[in-house]
């Protein structure tokens, strides 16, 4: 194993909690939601303990202070995807909010914008799709009369880019998609995608809420425009997202939210704007979960991310191996280890995923069920939903070991049930 | 302590596998379609009445074992009840599934439905449990037979 499992789990003081039955608790759902090492839930409290203020405004000490903390996260974060600049990286609640933000400015565009959607032209996205990178499109669509197409899923649960060039082609303007399912764990091949929406001049928008936290991801190398993540998938805190977009285009597009901090002059009518990414940050902003991004960061280059997906591609390795020799196990998702993630979704024969979930949950071990927020591909798949082991930096061989006994022993309860 | 098999009680289990009135009857008094949002699980459920009383309530619908097996339990309860009757039962169900494990419920008015009053202890399952049940009350609001 590449990484200090063992090590690394004391750092993540949630995972030395006891669970149902005083059962040691094994935690397979950080697709959801990651747990927090004490240095971020630190990096928090440090910030309410010590230097709470307002940020950008105070004449004193403390906000001073505040703000080195706050734009000292945002270097961190655009050093850490490979950003130009820290003017980039836009701070948000959520990676949904960074996805609706995008969505709603780029309908503001006027007509001589070339970010302009009107009927006859064509937003791409995918089967795939997590709910939060398609409704704030199918909105758009519906609100510019731009029709919203999409790659379909292939059976092993990745990208079908067979008609690439007909679906994007010269009406698309918007490319948004999934970097990693979070759902399939399939992860998305950009070169081709990307060298044809640059073909046609179409922006390429990327949810990296799956892809951020578990691998190295440099936004100049991947050539996209936009990039969204949140905080709290990748052991930050919750309520803090990053919108990342290149300078120029950042500078082209309008604001979402209007209010404080975010003008260079305001009168009775009207108010101008500040530069990015200011203009996109109105309020106060959430600087106790900068502080704790920032100390995510520091925590993941610690570790180093690469050497993380090193440690997922061999729990990949591990898993698939035992999950393929369970009967009547369908993998939602690619078989094989080869660009994806540790993400696994199933359905056991003959027993619906809520039970599944409520007997692994019985066993200590926490799995999500049901749709994943990813509806269209469940009804492609022809499944109301599934069960979902997701995998971090903190999970062991031994996690996957459970996770498959726990299975087994859920095919052994209900089965003697006359399941 | 709760555990695994007292959730899923013998009785859950048998409405599971042998679910009663399951297969919508035609010419409904209310036709409802309700889905739990949080896991995708359906349930259609046709209401047939008479005046004021329960002819029928038949269902389909895909759905875990909790939610499959309360819908059975619930549609032959109200059978030939008068709606204010299958309101009352409702509302008692609903009643013990927010009690967090509290309220066992009177067997007297939910018959096998007391079954289930272990399902509230788990908060993510009352939703399952309830799925047919609200379902019901819709069908009785649609049906003009409740206000």
């Amino acid at each position: 194993m590449t990484l200090d499992v063992a090590r690394i789990k004391r750092d993540f003081p949630l995972l030395s909690r006891k669970v149902r039955h005083d059962l040691p608790l094994i935690y397979l759902d950080s697709s959801a939601t990651s747990q927090k090492p004490v240095a971020v839930i630190e990096a928090e409290s440090d910030f309410y303990r010590l230097h709470n203020s307002a940020v950008h405004r105070g004449a004193h000490l403390i906000a001073e202070e505040a703000t080195d903390i706050y734009e000292g996260a945002r270097i961190k974060v655009a050093r850490f995807i490979g950003a130009e600049s820290a003017d980039e990286v836009i701070f948000t609640k959520s990676a949904t909010e960074s996805i609706n933000l995008l969505a709603y400015s780029l309908g503001q565009s006027d007509t001589k914008s070339s970010f302009h959607l009107k009927p006859g032209a064509s937003i791409v996205v995918s089967e795939l799709e997590h709910h939060a990178n398609l409704i704030p499109w199918q909105e758009l669509a519906k609100r510019s009369g731009a029709s919203l197409r999409w790659f379909p899923a292939t059976e092993d649960g990745r990208l079908d880019l067979s008609n690439l060039d007909q679906v994007i082609d010269s009406s698309t303007k918007i490319v948004a998609l999934t970097h990693q399912s979070n759902v399939t764990g399939a992860i998305t091949p950009l070169s081709e995608i990307v060298k044809q929406a640059k073909s046609v001049g179409a922006l390429t928008i990327l949810d990296s809420c799956q892809s951020v936290p578990h691998f190295p991801v440099d936004v100049r190398e991947l050539g996209i425009d936009f990039l969204a993540f949140s905080g709290h998938k990748m052991v930050g805190p919750t309520g803090i997202g990053v919108l990342w977009g290149r300078k120029e285009l950042l500078n082209q597009v309008s604001p979402f939210l209007f209010g404080g901090s975010m003008v260079t002059s305001v009168s009775m009518t009207e108010a101008t704007f500040a530069d990015t990414p200011r203009k996109f940050e109105a309020g106060v902003p959430n600087m106790a979960g900068a502080a704790g991004l920032s100390a995510a960061v520091d925590y993941l280059e610690s570790l180093g991310m690469e050497a993380i997906h090193q440690h997922e591609l061999s729990l990949n390795d591990y898993a698939l191996a035992q999950l393929k020799e369970i009967a009547g196990l369908r993998l939602i998702g690619p078989y094989e280890n080869i660009d994806r993630g540790a993400v696994f979704s199933f359905t056991l024969e003959g027993i619906h995923p809520h039970d599944v979930g409520q007997s692994l949950d019985d066993r200590g071990i926490a799995v999500r069920t049901g749709h994943h927020c990813a509806w269209p591909l469940m009804k492609k798949f022809g499944i109301s939903g599934t069960t979902r082991a997701s995998f971090y930096l903190y999970n062991s061989l031994e996690d996957v070991d459970r996770l498959v006994e726990g299975i087994y022993e859920t095919q052994r309860f209900f089965t003697a049930r006359g399941f | 302590m709760v555990n695994l098999e007292s959730l899923y009680q013998e009785l859950i289990l048998d409405h599971y596998k042998n679910p009663l009135n399951k297969g919508l009857a035609d010419n409904p008094s209310a036709s409802v379609h309700h889905v739990n949002p949080s896991c995708g699980d359906e349930v259609d459920l046709n209401l047939i009445v008479d005046g004021e009383s329960i002819v029928s309530v038949t269902w389909d619908g895909v759905g875990c074992s909790i939610s499959q097996a309360s819908t059975s339990v619930l549609t032959d309860l109200v059978q030939g009840k008068s709606a204010q009757e299958a309101l009352k039962i409702i509302d008692a169900f609903s009643e013990v599934m927010s009690s967090k494990g509290i309220i066992g419920g009177d067997p007297e008015i939910l018959g096998d439905a007391v079954a289930f009053s272990g399902v509230s202890k788990y908060p993510a399952r009352i939703k399952c449990a309830l799925l047919g049940w609200m379902a019901l009350k819709d069908a009785m609001l649609q049906a003009k037979v409740i206000r």
